[in-house]
């Protein structure tokens, strides 16, 4: 399967602060493609730089295996993206502004596919209403039809989940895995919500302080045969200051309050429970953490950071 | 480039704050008129002053002076000057306001040329200046004939009275327009300027209008060494060049000479600064923009 997007040593530093470090990322056809990071990561950094609506400090960017800085019109002609918020010109109505990012698209369209197009994303009866009436959810489906308006083959978006009650997000996912399993069309979604990842992605791609902490299939990175497990005890420095001291120590990622982490063969659990008890560490509870949210807990050494991008997990 | 223009002028004229400089406008243009038509006369006498115990003008002159060129001469006097901040409110959020918007970026992501993005903004700047100039010229030229009649025209200077005969007037009044549009241009592409560098309209306005108002009264000091060193290259400066249209050369028994120009190589000398002005400005804000990481 050959890679729509082909990011290669790209760097972004604005005066002193580095936004973005040595990333290189390639997103392959047909994928829904996560890309994670807190807020602050750079994510929003890179995509602008897919773009073109930033220009990286160095490197290089292929989409449909042309460089973007000499083929942009002719990339961008393909791709359709919102950014952040589906900001759009409120004293206009949903129709004028889809006429006029149609027009902005390079395409022709009559009264009747632009009616269509707002009757895919359920707006057809508020065709005529000014945006500064819509509701945030109304907003981000408009801007979704904008960004497909042109039959794009591939999709940008991100964070498209913000400000969405929990039926907007699942609309959203829902239309996302369907352009992606019936129309075949690559998609990369940036987001913080990592439950909404886990179920909509099949690669993904997680950084941190503008650099690539891992990136791979979900299927790949998520081993069947591996798990994350959390050790709950009294004592948590003492049992750690144990664990360290002998061979279970290769399996532990990282320690929490009152938690410890270990990354281990599922077929090893058994003889983890059993040493921990011939160490004399106190158990609490021991429990399987497979998830998005634990593997990046998992990846992210820091616990202020693990901390502020917990916060905003729906 | 053309589709570009379509959608700037589209979303220009129908934004409410559009319309603000038009009522603007009018009103200032009725209320002058409704004053001159009911109390004219000593308007005439106000700006006679002392000219009059010179050369003891007849009533007869008097009521003769107050005709619908005059009135036009006068209502331009007033507003050319106020213009400017009325073509900034546009020109100052064409780049700012889609900024603050959010609307930049989504603009950006499409298939478009920044530059051409640019180039439709300015022209859609330039042509609601055009616009705001041709309802001037609607009401204040075409209402005030409509209103008052046609007659010579007087124009009194401090140094000299110039006299056109009504047949020799209403080009003049078309030239004097066309020159003020590339007069107002020329704060339009000043402000779209300001525009690269905001993330909100407030501030290339009040920018815009800071600097019109600074070199406007640099222009007006009377300090002969400003005269040679700074006025020459202020735009403002340049920009009241329109009044030359209406200064006609006289023949040596005095008479005035019918499609004179008292000084038409001092007008297109101004008309060159101002286009030289255009082109600086524009070109800056299209190189700087090109360049410009869009982060609102």
């Amino acid at each position: 399967m050959a890679d729509i997007i082909v990011a290669k040593n790209l760097f972004k530093q604005f005066n002193e602060i580095k936004a973005v470090d040595d990333l290189s990322f390639s997103v392959p056809e047909g994928n829904i493609y996560g890309f994670l990071g807190q807020n602050g990561a750079g994510k929003s950094t890179s995509i602008r730089m897919l773009l073109t609506l930033i220009s990286p400090t160095s490197g290089q960017i292929e989409i449909f295996g042309m460089d973007l800085q000499r083929h942009r019109k002719e990339i961008l002609q393909r791709t359709g993206a919102i950014i952040e918020r589906p900001d759009l010109y409120k004293y206009l109505t949903a129709l004028e502004n889809l006429r006029i990012f149609a027009v902005l698209s390079g395409i022709k369209v009559t009264q009747k596919q632009l009616m269509d197009q707002l009757e895919k994303v359920g707006l057809s009866d508020r065709a005529s209403s000014k945006i500064k009436t819509y509701s945030q959810g109304m907003k981000q489906r408009l801007g979704i039809a904008i960004a497909l308006i042109h039959q794009p083959q591939l999709i940008i978006l991100d964070e498209p989940m913000n400000g969405l009650d929990p039926q907007g997000i699942a609309d959203v996912r829902n239309l996302i895995l369907r352009l992606s399993k019936e129309e075949k069309k690559t998609i990369m979604v940036s987001s913080h919500l990592l439950s909404e990842m886990e179920l909509i992605a099949d690669s993904m791609l997680i950084i941190d302080k503008g650099k690539k902490i891992v990136e791979g299939k979900m299927t790949d990175l998520f081993a069947p045969s591996e798990t994350i497990v959390e050790l709950k005890t009294n004592d948590v420095a003492r049992a750690y200051e144990k664990i360290q001291k002998g061979d279970l120590r290769k399996y532990v990622v990282s320690r929490k309050g009152d938690s410890i982490l270990f990354r281990i063969h599922r077929a090893k659990v058994p003889m983890l429970v059993k040493d921990l008890v011939q160490m004399n560490i106190e158990i609490i509870s021991l429990s399987p953490k497979h998830s998005l949210e634990n593997y990046f807990l998992s990846l992210t050494t820091e616990n202020q950071h693990v901390e502020a991008f917990k916060d905003r997990i729906i | 480039m053309w589709k570009l223009l379509k959608i700037e002028l589209f979303k220009i004229f129908k934004r409410p704050r559009t319309y603000i400089a038009f009522g603007a406008i009018a009103a200032i243009v009725f209320l002058f008129q409704i004053a001159l038509w009911f109390d004219g006369k000593t308007y005439i006498g106000l700006i006679l002053g002392n000219i009059d115990t010179s050369f003891d003008f007849s009533d007869q002159f008097k009521t003769r002076l107050l005709n619908g060129y005059f009135v036009c001469f006068a209502v331009l006097n007033i507003l050319l000057i106020q213009m400017p901040l009325l073509v900034a409110l546009i020109a100052g959020d064409a780049i700012a306001g889609e900024a603050n918007m959010g609307t930049l970026r989504l603009s950006l992501t499409k298939p478009v040329g920044r530059t051409q993005y640019m180039m439709g903004k300015f022209f859609a700047s330039s042509i609601y200046t055009v616009s705001l100039l041709l309802f001037l010229a609607i009401l204040a030229l075409l209402g005030s004939i409509a209103l008052f009649g046609t007659n010579d025209l007087v124009i009194f200077r401090s140094i000299s009275i110039h006299q056109m005969s009504r047949d020799d007037i209403f080009w003049r009044y078309i030239a004097a327009f066309g020159y003020a549009a590339v007069a107002l241009t020329t704060v339009a592409s000043l402000a779209f300027l300001l525009s690269v560098f905001a993330d909100n309209s407030i501030g290339p306005i009040i920018a815009t209008m800071s600097i019109v108002i600074v070199f406007t009264i640099l222009s007006e000091m009377n300090i002969p060494l400003y005269d040679r060193t700074i006025k020459p290259y202020l735009f403002t400066t340049h920009m009241v060049a329109w009044k030359g249209f209406f200064y006609v050369r006289s023949n040596e028994e005095g008479a005035t000479i019918k499609g004179s120009i008292e000084n038409l190589p001092a007008i297109l000398k101004s008309l060159s600064v101002l286009l030289i002005y255009i082109v600086l400005f524009v070109s800056s804000a299209i190189w700087i923009f090109r360049r410009k990481d869009i982060l609102s």
